[in-house]
């Protein structure tokens, strides 16, 4: 048939940019398209295909989300509590505080293990960052930072450097010295660059590259010994809070987390985010995997813990309790990824039991909110910071 | 506004990859992560509760000189 098109003037508000001018009616496909002028000439320019509009844009992206939870619905056949009501309950754990590491000046914002199992790292408000002997309480190193608010810090795999990162936009890498006398501050190397507040960082599988995650929205790959960025990762749409590295060898993907609410799950080597959950109600806080590598945990201000399955491409289970109101500030799994240790603002640890979404035990003993809780390499032993100046390992 | 058409046009794109991926149905995840735990269960510390002398962290026994 003809397909002619008509153009008749009416004067109203654009379809596109909404500013009331003479419009230009056309027909597309039968469709009528309301542009003033000059978006009649942006619509060529930037090529859209025929009869695409904003609205038509809008819909598709509609569509497509509605579509995406249809297909994840579909598989949505049972929840994991119910696949492990055969499982046998867990008998009450006997964990309790062996030690408590004191020093810090204020609050201790982040910690990590060494993978000597024995040594951590912790950062602290005071600008501070020490290394501690767990065993002995002993402490090895300390570092003095240029900032106050160190919030990230992480131990290299080869135990020979660690990397911290805060309020200063960057994030710096020390190596360690058996020398007592040399002056650590000044061998310090800045290696990432973000221009907000740096919330987490961790080595790859190696010494030579670090990940960062930052309050500019965005994670970033680098070169520690250049300083050169070699991916950037964009697609949160505020402050990231939290990141995690898939714990295969050969894995390249991690997943990060942040006040706007969604899980990202990134390609390393493309940049690009490969799955997004979107299901808690407030900030995520911190994300960690499972041990399996096919699973993460998240924990948010919004009181609750998530589990997510990336190969079902869902939130498998959620952690909370009407007794339990205040944020959850970090998560961490068990060896086995049976036992999912939560610190709350409330000063406690709780202790889900994964697979039958039930509270297994409380840790009690931290005398303010705790920022964060990690498993040890081997799974002996927890340790958690606190906004109390301390850490304690609980085993 | 022309910018908003771009953003649009990348969520788009973002969404047609994440609606094109493989998933497998949640009875099978979860069977699967059921049998990680299960599996890797005894040698997991905190979970079983390691006598005092494996677990360095635990208080010894008391040693008398010999």
């Amino acid at each position: 048939m003809c397909d002619q098109t008509f153009m008749a003037a009416t004067f109203g508000p654009c379809d596109s940019c909404g500013k009331a001018s003479p419009l230009m009616n056309i027909y597309i496909k039968s469709e009528a398209i309301n542009y003033c002028s000059f978006c009649v000439e942006m619509m060529a320019c930037q090529q859209l295909q025929k009869g695409e509009t904003l609205q038509s844009l809008k819909k598709e992206s509609d569509s497509l989300k509605k579509k995406l939870e249809e297909e994840r619905g579909k598989l949505n056949d049972v929840e994991l509590h119910q696949v492990a009501e055969k499982v046998e309950v867990l008998s009450s754990l006997s964990i309790k505080t062996r030690r408590v590491l004191k020093g810090h000046g204020n609050k201790v914002l982040c910690v990590d293990w060494c993978k000597d199992k024995r040594r951590l790292v912790s950062s602290s408000q005071d600008g501070k960052a020490i290394v501690w002997d767990a065993f002995t309480l002993n402490k090895e190193h300390g570092v003095t930072l240029p900032c106050t608010w160190v919030m990230a810090c992480a131990y290299a795999p080869s135990g020979c450097a660690v990397a911290c990162g805060g309020l200063d936009n960057k994030c710096s890498v020390v190596p360690l010295s058996l020398d007592k006398n040399e002056n650590l501050a000044a061998k310090k190397k800045s290696v990432a660059m973000h221009t907000n507040y740096v919330s987490g960082c961790t080595f790859t599988n190696s010494d030579m590259q670090l990940l960062t995650s930052s309050g500019d929205g965005t994670c970033a790959l680098w070169d520690v010994e250049s300083g050169q960025l070699l991916q950037s990762f964009h697609g949160h749409t505020a402050d990231v809070l939290s990141l995690d590295l898939a714990p295969s060898e050969t894995g390249n993907t991690f997943v990060s987390g942040g006040c706007d609410m969604k899980a990202n799950v990134w390609d390393m080597r493309s940049g690009q985010n490969i799955q997004s959950f979107e299901s808690h109600e407030s900030d995520i806080n911190c994300v960690r995997y499972y041990p399996s590598g096919d699973a993460f945990a998240s924990a948010s201000d919004d009181a609750t813990c998530r589990f997510y399955d990336l190969r079902a491409d869902r939130e498998v289970a959620v952690y909370q309790k009407d007794s339990v109101i205040f944020g959850a500030s970090s998560v961490d799994f068990s060896l086995s990824g049976r036992l999912l240790f939560a610190g709350y603002n409330d000063y406690t640890i709780n202790v889900w039991d994964v697979l039958k979404g039930t509270r297994v035990s409380i840790l009690f003993g931290h005398e303010n909110r705790v920022s964060r809780v990690r498993v040890s390499p081997d799974g002996t032993a927890l340790c958690s910071a606190s906004w109390d100046n301390t850490l304690r390992i609980w085993a | 506004m022309a910018a908003n058409i771009v953003t649009m046009k990348k969520i788009i794109q973002q969404l047609r990859l994440e609606a094109s991926i493989n998933r497998v149905k949640v009875s099978q995840a979860a069977t699967d992560l059921q049998q990680f735990c299960l599996q890797n269960a005894q040698h997991d510390p905190l979970l079983t509760g390691m006598s005092s002398s494996n677990n360095p962290f635990r208080p010894q026994k008391v040693c008398s000189f010999l």
